[in-house]
């Protein structure tokens, strides 16, 4: 059989050819890693990826803007509110949106703790596949109390689809303020944990510093972005280059590396948490607790429905306002008008009127309409830029919808970077770039 | 600089290579020949422009009514700050641009995809091999001809090379 890749073809007669991957066990995300090897030395690398691709593009064509916003949390399934925050501050774009301030809060709080829990799933991984499990549990330990205070409000872990076009989808839950606290406390003890074991632990350094070298200007011209650009010394971050949301109005610092090593991405992706968690508590002091509603003092639910056995209960129950169909007395002050939101499910099941606005936004043909023409908008992810780019032709579907993944372009590196060096070094290198298969592969 | 002198000094040093300059939502677009892509970018990524980064690159199909495709090249500046788009029509037919390989390292995979998602040749590029699908795949997915959900066979497991 005539061999299909490069690396097969080019390979000299005497050298060893191993793959690494699809299915790794060191390996996070189904990569293909093809080495050339001299003993344990590899001579040349080749990448194969695809593994995880599932055609996003083409079937967001083939959804309604509204619909396809769940596929956005499946890019980067580690911070799903970032890449909804992308495509919702996309579409606004296109569709001279103006969100309302609560929601552009909330959004900057949310994207926040994503973008920590990024960094440590990031480095958890890579520290795990170094050999350092004990960092790996207390990370992932921290990363559960971030999930669950944006579980408290989005309901999921993960598949949140809580950021959207216009605002969001509900107010913050009631013990948000709480949650947030423990997580960054628990966060903060768990960075100054990783911190002493692995900053001056030499099996550590041995294998990331000065392993995986990439200079300024090779970083510029694979268009890295996001940590590893900043750990080769740029200190290009789009928060600070194109402000977008809020901060413009938040104290916060660009960590830069200066090697742009292994070392220097997890440096700055640990420095970086540190700036999210300050973030955090700035955001958090800024947002307001909810003011109550109008109508009363409310009743206890589980009081409302002792009472409602007897006659029909009068004024508003207490629910959280995250709960679906509670959310409508504080929509206005959470998504934009103009009729890019969800109509109300209060309104939707005890309305005439509100049913057919409900018809009127998810029947074919119907819903958000944004003018034609193309548009491309970019938020700071976990890896880098995550942008999108977005053709419209007027009707109910997107004419073409492209994502900029920042993954992408860093793992194009890892062939250059891995050359000459150890086939051990192979698995921090690759760790410390963070590979995300269903940002890279779409 | 201002934006907007910055974009008539690109248009007097391109010269005839810009068809047209536009303006999508606050950010700047220059239309330029499809023959002259790889001389345009080489131009615009040194001085004075500066744009360093190549952001991204994709295609989009208008072969339906138009019979073109359009390759949509993103470029960053560092230095300015600024982001500019190179919008290239090829002719859906025979769809073929100049390779951006030896400019920026990144265009090797971006110039795969979008080969793979829409068939359009990069001439050369030194292993123009489809990236995100696999050997023997057919079609090329992402053009509005190949219908949505269609199945192909699974690749039989390959023979002990």
């Amino acid at each position: 059989m005539e061999p299909t890749t490069r690396i097969q073809r080019e390979a000299r007669p005497e050298s060893m050819l191993l793959n690494m991957g699809p299915s790794h066990p060191a390996m996070h995300g189904t990569i293909r890693v093809m080495l050339e090897l001299d003993a344990e030395r590899i001579l040349s690398a080749e990448v194969e990826v695809g593994y995880l691709h599932r055609g996003f593009e083409k079937t967001c064509e083939n959804k309604t803007w509204f619909n396809l916003l769940p596929y956005t949390d499946r890019l980067n399934y580690v911070s799903p509110l970032i890449n909804n925050l992308g495509y919702a501050m996309t579409m606004e774009k296109m569709l001279g949106l103006t969100v309302p301030e609560r929601a552009q809060l909330i959004r900057v709080l949310m994207g926040e703790m994503s973008r920590v829990s990024d960094h440590l799933t990031c480095l958890a991984a890579m520290a795990m596949e170094c050999g350092a499990f004990t960092v790996f549990l207390y990370m992932m330990k921290a990363r559960e109390f971030l999930w669950e205070a944006i579980e408290f409000t989005a309901g999921a872990r993960m598949t949140t689809s809580y950021i959207r076009i216009g605002g969001v989808r509900a107010d913050l839950h009631p013990d948000w303020r709480g949650a947030v606290a423990t997580a960054v406390k628990e966060t903060r003890k768990v960075l100054k944990d990783v911190s002493g074991l692995l900053d001056g632990n030499s099996i550590f350094l041995g294998r990331t510093r000065d392993v995986g070298i990439l200079s300024k200007e090779d970083a510029l011209s694979y268009g890295w972005t996001g940590p590893c650009l900043r750990s080769t010394g740029i200190p290009y971050d789009v928060r600070k280059a194109h402000p977008y949301l809020l901060y413009d109005r938040l104290d916060f610092e660009v960590p830069v590396g200066d090697r742009g090593d292994n070392y220097d991405r997890y440096s700055v992706r640990m420095r970086e948490m540190e700036q999210s968690l300050r973030l955090l508590e700035q955001i958090s002091a800024l947002i307001p607790d909810m003011a109550p509603l109008a109508g009363g003092p409310a009743v206890e639910p589980a009081e409302a429905i002792r009472r409602s056995r007897r006659q029909r209960v009068e004024g508003p129950v207490a629910l959280s306002p995250n709960l679906e169909g509670s959310e409508m007395d504080r929509l206005a002050g959470l998504m934009a008008a103009g009729g890019v939101g969800v109509p109300p499910k209060e309104s939707t099941y005890t309305t005439m009127e509100g049913l057919i606005s409900h018809f009127l936004f998810f029947m074919d043909g119907k819903g958000i309409r944004p003018p034609k023409g193309d548009v491309y908008f970019s938020v700071e992810g976990g890896n880098g830029e995550v942008g999108f780019y977005i053709v419209s032709d007027g009707t109910d579907r997107p004419y073409r919808l492209h994502l900029r993944a920042p993954c992408f372009h860093i793992v194009a590196a890892l062939e250059q970077l891995v050359r000459g060096r150890l086939v051990a070094d192979v698995i921090p290198t690759f760790g410390s770039m963070n590979m995300i298969g269903g940002e890279l592969d779409r | 600089m201002g934006p907007e002198t910055l974009i008539e000094e690109i248009r007097a040093g391109l010269g005839d290579a810009v068809e047209s300059v536009s303006d999508s939502h606050g950010d700047p677009v220059i239309a330029v020949k499809a023959d002259s892509v790889r001389p345009v970018l080489a131009a615009l990524r040194g001085a004075p422009f500066d744009y360093a980064v190549l952001l991204d690159l994709t295609c989009v199909d208008f072969a339906a009514g138009e019979g073109r495709l359009e390759l949509v090249y993103h470029l960053y500046s560092l230095s300015r700050n600024v982001r500019l788009r190179i919008n290239a029509s090829v002719p859906a037919a025979d769809p073929a641009v100049a390779s951006l390989v030896g400019l920026w390292k990144n265009a090797d995979w971006l110039e795969r995809e979008v080969f793979d998602m829409f068939g359009v040749r990069f001439d050369g590029h030194p292993y123009l091999r489809r990236l995100l699908t696999y050997e023997g795949f057919e079609g090329h997915p992402l053009l509005k001809t190949y219908p949505w959900r269609l199945a192909q066979p699974r690749i039989p497991l390959k023979d002990d090379e």
